[in-house]
């Protein structure tokens, strides 16, 4: 059964150095409360997975937890590119950052093995590319009915998968709905499972074949309201596609995302605290 | 009749033509989404949007800033799975159209979005594959959007990530790829074509009032000309206010909410 707790307890119980984490949100719904949680208990040598590593993990990676990623599109949607993850990768800055390269459909393919309890995934895939030159997990099988050659990828099984969603019960059963992604793959894929969620309501009401997560599949379910701004949950607030457009200018320099992140991450207490740092002074820019 | 307008918007209007009414066309962001959604409010109302984020039968009325938006889920028929999508939409053998941009670009349209210079010491390391690999393999054909120069059009790949036809001739078929592979290539100057056997991209169509020294000049390769090349249809006036009146919808849309960092 899940168990209600802070995100901050959730985080330090169950997230641990030299894990392998799997934080997802396609676009939607991305936990970045839980993402700046992780940074403020100064997590190190973290293996990451995620299919597009967003702001979240140039975050994680310009803050020196990531020893190495799993990714399979790494750019900032919409503006450019991860600065940091550039960095870490073009420079060794703040660390090397060992990166392992998939494509979308394998990631999905992979999560979907790793859900299933097998330990590969097979797709048409790949074919004439040049991902298996640079990554030898990236290998190939052959039909035994058809003779046809496949891509065969290891499953994604990471100790830790984290999410967000839209709402859970007291009970902590969890809904969610709109771009779904593969979190429901990354949960069942993991042997852990940390969930914030907007709100923690009496029932779910929620229809026949919707997405929900029975409690006993998640570890610890946190209230965070806005937990996955600036990226959106649908229908209760939009992406704030302004953070992600000065992400580009507080990213690029090293000296300016320190700044960043010791006045919005190690100086705040927790995300509710993070967001009232961030309106008071967008307020005090308003007014000035 | 046509009016003044920038190369961009010619080269938006361009594919956008390409895209006919009722075909299942699978999305990338960025220049084809505007194309895409262009066709959809011009001459091409049947034609279903799919994003790799899982909405089917997208009809966002601003043009989404990220793959994911909000706006694609509500608009769409259905909204499925990432997992979903490319397992049984699109290695499903289900669309028709895949529509895609690049980082860089060689003759035979294979495509590049993954680094440039060596992979494990890169000079710049770009985004990576996204959905891009199996689109390029599986939709039925594929059209590419990409802005034309020497930097973006270039004699050798880095790295490909998308196959176009690998080597040319044949060499796309016997790889055992399913879909047809690129049929057009639209740049700001031109409509490149595949040659029907060597398979090298040669310019098709020129847009109006670019000189074909321009276009020798921003290709990275002896660029052929067809023999029957000619010159695109300049955009219409209802083509341009449509395509203005989007942009100018999302402009507005995506400006004023929000935080600063």
């Amino acid at each position: 059964m899940a168990e209600w707790t802070t995100l901050a307890e959730a985080v330090k119980a169950h997230v641990h150095d030299g894990q392998t984490i799997a934080m997802e949100g396609f676009t939607h719904l991305i936990p970045f409360a839980a993402g700046h949680e992780i940074i403020r208990q100064r997590r190190r040598n973290l293996s990451l997975i995620r299919m597009t590593p967003d702001l979240i993990y140039d975050q994680l990676i310009g803050a020196g937890c990531a020893a190495r990623m799993t990714f399979s599109w790494g750019g900032n949607p919409g503006v450019g590119s991860l600065h940091r993850f550039r960095d870490a990768v073009e420079n060794g800055w703040p660390a090397p950052l060992a990166i392992e390269e998939r494509s979308h459909s394998d990631l999905a393919n992979a999560y979907v093995a790793g859900a299933a309890n097998l330990p590969f995934a097979v797709l048409r895939g790949y074919t004439g590319s040049d991902f298996a030159r640079v990554n030898d997990r990236i290998r190939s099988i052959t039909c035994p009915f058809t003779g046809e050659v496949l891509a065969a990828t290891p499953a994604v099984r990471p100790d830790v998968a984290i999410i967000h969603a839209q709402k859970a019960d007291f009970k902590g059963n969890v809904l969610l709905w709109g771009i779904l992604g593969v979190q429901k793959e990354a949960v069942l894929a993991a042997k852990t499972a940390i969930v914030t969620v907007e709100e923690r309501v009496p029932s779910l009401e929620a229809p026949p074949n919707a997405c929900v997560l029975p409690s006993w599949v998640v570890t610890a379910v946190c209230e965070v309201p806005r937990g996955a701004t600036p990226s959106y949950a649908h229908g209760y607030y939009d992406r704030d596609n302004l953070f992600y457009q000065a992400w580009d200018e507080v990213s690029r320099d090293r000296g300016r995302f320190a700044a960043w992140l010791d006045r919005y991450i190690y100086a705040t207490s927790d995300f509710a605290d993070y967001r009232k740092l961030q309106s008071d002074l967008r307020a005090q820019a308003v007014s000035s | 009749m046509s009016q003044a307008c920038t190369s961009e918007e010619t080269m938006t209007v361009a594919a956008a033509r390409m895209l006919r009414d009722g075909a299942v066309c699978f999305v990338g962001i960025g220049l084809p989404s505007t194309a895409a959604n262009l066709a959809r409010l011009t001459h091409a109302p049947n034609a279903v949007l799919v994003y790799e984020s899982g909405p089917i039968g997208a009809k966002p009325s601003v043009l989404p800033l990220s793959i994911g938006d909000g706006n694609l889920a509500e608009t769409a028929d259905t909204v499925v799975s990432t997992p979903e999508i490319f397992r049984y939409w699109l290695q499903g053998g289900r669309i028709d159209v895949g529509f895609l941009g690049a980082a860089q670009l060689d003759r035979f349209a294979n495509i590049n979005t993954t680094v440039v210079g060596p992979y494990h010491n890169p000079k710049v390391r770009l985004p990576g594959a996204g959905g891009a690999p199996e689109i390029s393999s599986s939709a039925g054909e594929v059209l590419v959007i990409v802005k034309h120069s020497r930097r973006t059009l270039v004699e050798k790949l880095d790295f490909i990530t998308s196959v176009g036809f690998l080597t040319g001739g044949g060499a796309r078929e016997r790889a055992g790829l399913l879909g047809k592979g690129p049929v057009a290539v639209i740049t700001d100057l031109c409509i490149l074509r595949p040659h029907p056997v060597t398979r090298e991209l040669q310019v098709a169509a020129i847009h109006p009032g670019v000189a074909r020294d321009t276009i020798v000049d921003a290709t990275g390769w002896p660029i052929q000309f067809s023999d029957d090349c000619g010159e695109t249809q300049a955009p219409t006036i209802n083509e341009l206010e449509v395509l203005r009146e989007l942009l100018a919808r999302t402009a507005a849309a995506h400006g004023v909410s929000g935080e600063a960092a």
